[in-house]
């Protein structure tokens, strides 16, 4: 059902936990259907220093979250915000198709947290 | 590395001398039993040999039983044969919300057909109360179908007590006994049923082997048409090996159920008592005391079935769940719904079925197992500290 590099996310998911003093936070999805993630990023000079998640959900749902925060990470913002859907399923060599809509939203999550982060650093100067 | 198969309900392994039993039948004996000759005969006998047994470990006659290929063909053939027989009479059928797909989607194409279809809550431990069903029974009523016990709960349905309620009434009353035949005493004179779905399979015998009791005088339609097998009422070559399988095990089951149960519930118990003690916001699902002997399911809250499943599986463990996530449709399991548990705590929904070749060890493993696995999965969980605001919350995707 999952591809190896999927069950390697899911069974030993990087970047799990949260960032205290967070930059930016998204979080998507609705326990009532099924998964949750919560991502937290880090920001210094345009680029994402750090991404932590939580997520609620099945084993496609935890490996997105662990792939988007490793492909988030290092990132400048506007590069992270390129991060689609596709790319993240790409990466983890492909979704089973009931996976697609449920699972894979660590894209929106991520780019929750971008928008976050750019609501509370409005003329700044930060990012 | 340990393997524990923990997802009995699902299927059992074949016993080893059910398969001895059905090997010539694969070979030496192949003949088609409507043939006159010699081992054609030879097979024949073998067939109602079968249904002897199938018949005694439920206390029917071997003229009340008819084999089908599935306990869902079984549960079909018994809800649209009688609804088909007796829609003269009326056309309304009681079930409940709980029931197998195979009884549910078919009380569904009933509903399309025009009969008139009430389906029960059950209480929050998946009892199916008698009263309900007292109250739900109109002049139009031709038949009720609620299961003897719940597979995805372990819940025991009162059978005998609702039987006593369709008393005198001319209400056909249909049990699909699946998940308890073989494993609790089933007794169809006891229960007071007319017919009765049961299944090879759960208790190990053959996949494709099922049966319905039919009482003797209970007019049905036949499901499939064609020639004279099984007493002109299920047509279809007889698959031979499968039913002298499921006799075989029907035997083994008739002499072994006591023993069978008391290896199991000491079992069970301890899986129950070990998470209920050792793990925080875990809930048994189903009824505490009336449940099937081998039969522990829970609900974990903060944490999602199919990562459960899968970490479990990592070590050996192999069970189910109800979770949105695990299911194809992407729906969380109906039955939690019916008895009424949240449906972001069903996700955590965890089915862990135990038989005769689970030991003491591997009980032990397994809680080991189960409690690292819950603790690692609330660690990336969000609500590890609690659920928050989740009152009335809807699902609006898409799936």
């Amino acid at each position: 059902m999952y591809s190896k590099k999927l069950m390697d996310h899911f069974e030993n998911p990087r970047n799990v936990g949260e960032i205290p003093d967070a930059d930016g936070i998204g979080t998507e999805g609705n326990p009532v259907c099924g998964d949750v993630m919560k991502i937290f990023i880090k920001v210094k000079d345009g680029r994402i220093k750090d991404a932590k998640f939580k997520t609620f959900g099945c084993g496609a749902a935890i490996a997105v979250s662990s792939m988007i925060t490793e492909m988030a990470k290092g990132k400048t913002i506007e590069e992270a915000l390129s991060i689609t859907k596709e790319s993240v399923a790409d990466a983890l060599d492909g979704l089973p198709p009931q996976k697609q809509h449920c699972s894979n939203l660590g894209a929106d999550a991520l780019h929750k947290a971008i928008e976050d982060y750019r609501k509370k650093h409005q003329g700044k100067g930060e990012g | 590395m340990r393997k524990v198969y923990m997802d009995y309900i699902a299927t059992n392994p074949l016993h080893p001398d059910v398969l001895n039993a059905m090997m010539p039948y694969f070979k030496e004996h192949f003949a088609n039993p409507l043939s006159i000759y010699e081992p054609a005969i030879k097979v024949r006998e073998a067939i109602e040999d079968a249904r002897a047994k199938v018949a005694s470990l439920i206390n029917a006659k071997p003229n009340e039983i008819i084999f089908t290929s599935s306990g869902a063909e079984a549960n079909n053939f018994a809800i649209k044969g009688i609804a088909l027989a007796n829609q003269k009479k009326g056309r309304h059928i009681i079930t409940s919300l709980i029931e197998h797909h195979s009884v549910l989607n078919t009380a569904r194409f009933l509903e399309k057909s025009d009969f008139v279809v009430t389906y029960l809550h059950p209480d929050k431990h998946g009892i199916v109360d008698p009263d309900t069903v007292k109250k739900a029974i109109t002049n139009e009523t031709i038949l009720v179908s609620i299961m003897l016990a719940n597979p995805e709960i372990g819940t025991i349905e009162p059978i005998e007590e609702i039987s006593k309620t369709l008393k005198d009434r001319g209400i056909i009353f249909h049990t699909d006994a699946v998940a308890a035949t073989g494993n609790i005493p089933v007794d169809v004179k006891a229960l007071g049923v007319d017919l009765l779905t049961m299944s090879a399979h759960l208790f190990y015998g053959p996949k494709g082997a099922g049966a319905l009791y039919l009482k003797e005088g209970t007019r049905i339609i036949q499901l499939i048409y064609g020639g004279i097998q099984e007493g002109g009422r299920r047509a279809g070559t007889e698959n031979i090996p499968a039913i002298v399988g499921m006799g075989k095990a029907a035997e083994l089951a008739e002499r072994e159920l006591e023993a069978r149960m008391n290896h199991l519930r000491p079992l069970r118990n301890r899986i129950i008592e070990f998470a209920l003690n050792n793990i925080d916001k875990i809930h048994l699902t189903g009824h505490p005391e009336q449940r099937l002997p081998g039969h522990a399911s829970f609900v974990v809250e903060y944490i999602e079935g199919e990562s459960m499943l899968l970490l479990l599986a990592n070590k050996g463990i192999y069970c189910a769940s109800g979770s949105a996530c695990t299911s194809k449709a992407l729906k969380s399991s109906p039955v939690l719904h019916a008895i009424g548990i949240p449906d972001h705590v069903a996700q955590g929904s965890v089915v862990f079925t135990i038989g005769q070749e689970t030991n003491e060890d591997d009980v032990d493993y397994f809680n080991k197992i189960f409690k690292d696995v819950i603790q690692r999965l609330r660690e990336i969980s969000p609500y590890a500290r609690g659920w928050g605001d989740m009152e009335g919350k809807e699902c609006t995707a898409k799936n």
